[in-house]
């Protein structure tokens, strides 16, 4: 950009909310415009001037965040309409005024905090974790194929942000469908050679309430993931291999 | 006594580890975290964990990996402690391989192994360029397994106030602030391990997380703990500057032959090669940071002038640097808007890692008794300056060592926690909530987080790369000074739901009595030694400060005095430590 075409300051309109069962309200702010700015230094210029752009004292936004490069997922908000991480919200990219709301989908803590306990609660409903036998020294892990590997990887660098829960329309007060972020776990652990053992039961833990049947191929999740993991994918191959489950639990053949 | 309890603090990967290792003893643990464990700190760590797996037909060995690790520390560390973390680190990457960390593989789908920092050998496992948020991953799912089995209860969005210690110095328990109802609540243990991670926020902007404050370690060794090495604070010297923080480009971008350059008469100019042959681009980090800070700031040859050099990954094959690389060049390009395979980055030097932090013992156990200490936020393992992939493996090992000592130590004791006076605990919590009081009152003119921000800036200009004792001691009166302006901070939020202000004033009081322990070591050791560089004093000087300083806070003084104890060489002689030629 240009330094003429620079604006002096940007525009920030906040969805704030007082606590969990408080009517939400809107307050806008005005902050100082810097280069390479994004949405996050912009609320810390806030946090130094609680100030609303209408000259009013105020008490400081709250909101989380932790790494502030995207590999946390604390940060996740939902910023002019879309849900995503404020850190790799940068500044000259956003249409102005910037509004930022809180992720509706969580039951809300105050102002842009959510909770987002209902995800953790999932991936231990989902048996997320390879079941070893202890911490001693047991030798080397099993082996396995590069190819194989670099896509488990994509699909092991999920960061329980939310935003898939968020965008997706399935998730919501009135549905306990558990979202795409942990199906898609459930796919990685089933493909690693350890995690494959306990398989079935990872299956089984999708195939009740809550589970895979609550997808609704919308899509939406695959679009906002900012790790780019291909949820949809990870849906599909679990539809398959749950209906493959459930014809070996007919039969008997897991216990052949 | 009963089976026992055990306290963690912090929920990266020194304190799950230690949760494990508990809970795999049948021990019941308490892990409190700021955030859900998941989104520690840990998570940011990029290119690795070391350990000599010598799987490249290169004879390394665990005897090389403390070699390396001694040298690149310049011989501050304690040689027993670091020898025992490299001789287990081989199985802790084995463990880590069968937790299912997705790790790089070779064609024969074994792990891979790639150079770092430091050392001449393939010793670094690595998954991408995400290493340690995969590792943090892995271990947060073993304790979620252990949660569902009754052994771990999690107390996430809690923070550790104090420890509760009675008048012998023995440790039962810590009292705790939720931090959405902000109840302030004690809870009893037969031991406390402390995993509270880094400090980099004393410096502002740095590359470490918001929640990287020091506070607990600050809060400690105000009630007492030793804080050893305060001084040797590592400069990273590869990140892009940011407005909000600083981003780390991993070292392993060199030790996949990225190469650091700037223009010199019209010339790219490959400086660390020219300058240190041996390990070119693959020196140590204080040793890269000193290289560029002085081309920069002295030879004024950084990029257009300004403080910038470029890390160029340019000439490398695109889809190698997508598998190997991968989320570095993410970030870089989210973060700058430019193509890393096809330019060169822009790099400054960075705030990055304490190598100092709370003084334990060989079991991890600090001068206050059943309290534990592991992760970054003890001093252990790194002397002077750390080499790149050995944090990850420090952390992890360092929970190793404090998960079993600590059950060790409660197995020990003849009385349990719960059959203490509950009057010891009762003064913790009401002196605590006093205190909080004090701080939802304040109503002066001062912003915490601008004071934040210029202790920041102070601690950066005077007390990281290039150390001069006269600034040293302004930047000690200037923290004096923000100490006094603390008074009349404005709180600005009454809120008594979920309030981040007020904690994070109560941190920022923490963070400055760390800046002085900083400051004021730094001024006393009157060397050059690794991180630690002084020109007014450009050597090492062995006789007089081959020592561990060991800050004890004086509450009558408000600051640090300061006592030295001995460093154990007993398996290395100290040696000159010289990259220009093989060591």
């Amino acid at each position: 950009m240009s330094e003429e075409s620079r604006p002096k300051s940007i525009q920030l309109i906040i969805t704030r909310q007082d606590g969990p069962d408080a009517p939400p309200y809107k307050e806008t702010f005005e902050v100082p415009y810097r280069p390479n700015m994004n949405v996050i230094s912009a609320l810390m210029a806030i946090r130094r001037n609680p100030v609303t752009a209408g000259g009013k004292k105020t008490s400081p936004p709250q909101w989380e965040m932790n790494c502030l490069e995207e590999v946390c997922g604390a940060c996740s908000m939902v910023i002019n309409g879309r849900p995503r991480q404020a850190c790799t919200a940068l500044i000259d990219k956003l249409e102005k005024p910037i509004r930022l709301e809180p992720m509706g989908t969580f039951p809300i803590v105050r102002d842009l905090i959510v909770d987002r306990s209902r995800m953790f609660d999932a991936l231990k409903q989902v048996k997320a974790w390879i079941p070893i036998d202890g911490t001693y020294d047991l030798g080397p892990g099993p082996r396995m194929a590069e190819s194989k590997r670099q896509w488990a990887y994509e699909l092991s660098k999920c960061m329980t942000c939310g935003v898939c829960l968020e965008a997706c329309p399935n998730v919501n007060s009135k549905s306990d469908f558990m979202g795409p972020a942990p199906l898609s776990q459930v796919r990685l652990f089933n493909a690693h050679p350890t995690g494959a053992m306990n398989k079935a039961e990872r299956l089984h833990a999708i195939m009740g309430p809550g589970g895979i049947a609550g997808c609704g191929n919308s899509q939406n999740c695959v679009q906002v993931c900012p790790k780019g993991i291909p949820l949809t994918t990870s849906i599909a191959v679990l539809n398959r291999a749950t209906v493959g489950q459930s014809f070996r639990d007919f039969f008997g053949s897991d216990n052949m | 006594m009963g089976k026992g309890k055990i306290i963690i603090v912090g929920g990266g990967l020194a304190g799950l580890m230690s949760a494990i290792k508990a809970a795999e003893a049948g021990v019941e643990v308490d892990l409190f975290s700021v955030v859900p464990v998941k989104r520690s700190h840990s998570v940011c760590a990029q290119g690795g964990i070391n350990g000599a797996v010598n799987t490249k037909g290169e004879g390394d060995s665990p005897w090389e990996h403390l070699d390396d690790t001694i040298y690149g520390g310049d011989f501050l560390a304690n040689q027993p402690p670091v020898k025992a973390m490299c001789e287990a680190a081989p199985g802790i990457i084995h463990l880590l391989d069968r937790m299912g960390v997705m790790f790089n593989r070779t064609p024969e789908g074994l792990l891979d192994f790639r150079q770092f920092g430091g050392t001449k050998y393939h010793r670094t496992a690595y998954a991408g360029a995400t290493t340690g948020q995969q590792l943090l991953y892995a271990l947060d799912e073993q304790v979620r397994r252990q949660e569902v089995n009754g052994l771990v209860h999690k107390h996430e969005y809690e923070e550790f106030l104090s420890a509760v210690i009675d008048d012998d110095k023995v440790c039962h328990g810590i009292v705790v602030q939720d931090l959405k109802s902000m109840e302030i609540q004690v809870y009893r243990a037969d031991a406390v391990i402390v995993a509270s991670g880094g400090l980099g926020m004393i410096y502002g902007k740095s590359t470490n997380s918001m929640i990287n404050t020091g506070s607990a370690a600050g809060e400690l060794y105000q009630q007492g703990a030793y804080f050893a090495n305060g001084e040797f604070i590592q400069i990273h010297p590869t990140a892009i500057p940011g407005e909000d923080k600083l981003r780390l480009m991993s070292e392993s971008a060199r030790g996949e032959g990225g190469r650091l350059w700037t223009y010199k008469n019209g010339k790219p100019w490959y400086f660390l090669e020219e300058m240190y042959p041996a390990y070119g681009n693959l020196v140590p980090r204080d040793v890269a940071t000193r290289a560029i800070f002085d081309i920069c700031v002295n030879q004024h040859l950084g990029i257009n002038g300004e403080n910038m050099v470029y890390l160029d990954l340019s000439h490398k094959d695109p889809h190698e640097l997508d598998v190997k690389l991968g989320g570095i060049i993410d970030i870089y390009e989210k973060f700058v808007g430019e193509d890393p395979h096809k330019v060169p980055m822009k790099v400054f030097p960075a705030v990055h890692y304490s190598m100092g932090g709370l003084w334990v013992d060989f079991d991890q156990m600090t001068n206050i008794k059943g309290l534990f200490a592991c992760g970054e936020c003890d001093y252990q393992y790194h002397g002077a300056n750390r080499l790149g992939a050995n944090s990850l493996l420090s952390a992890i090992y360092g929970g190793m060592v404090a998960g079993p000592n600590a059950v060790r130590y409660l197995k020990g004791l003849d009385k349990s926690s719960e059959e203490e006076s509950s009057a010891l605990f009762d003064d913790a919590r009401e002196r605590e909530k006093e205190r909080y009081r004090r701080i939802t009152e304040m109503d002066g003119d001062e912003n915490a987080y601008v004071l934040h921000k210029e202790l920041g800036e102070w601690m950066t200009k005077y007390v990281t790369v290039v150390r001069e004792n006269k600034t040293l001691l302004a930047t000690d009166q200037h923290i004096q000074e923000l100490m006094e302006r603390y008074k009349h901070i404005n709180i600005n939020d009454t809120s008594k739901w979920s309030n981040s202000g007020a904690s994070f004033t109560r941190q920022l009081w923490n963070m400055m009595e760390l800046a002085r322990v900083i400051t004021l070591g730094a001024y006393n050791r009157n060397e050059s030694r690794g991180a630690h560089y002084k020109p007014e004093f450009p050597e090492r000087n062995d006789e007089d400060w081959l020592k561990t300083t060991k800050a004890k806070y004086n509450p009558d003084t408000n600051g640090p005095d300061f006592e030295y104890e001995p460093v154990d060489i007993s398996l290395i002689k100290p040696r000159k430590r010289d990259y220009t030629h093989d060591k």
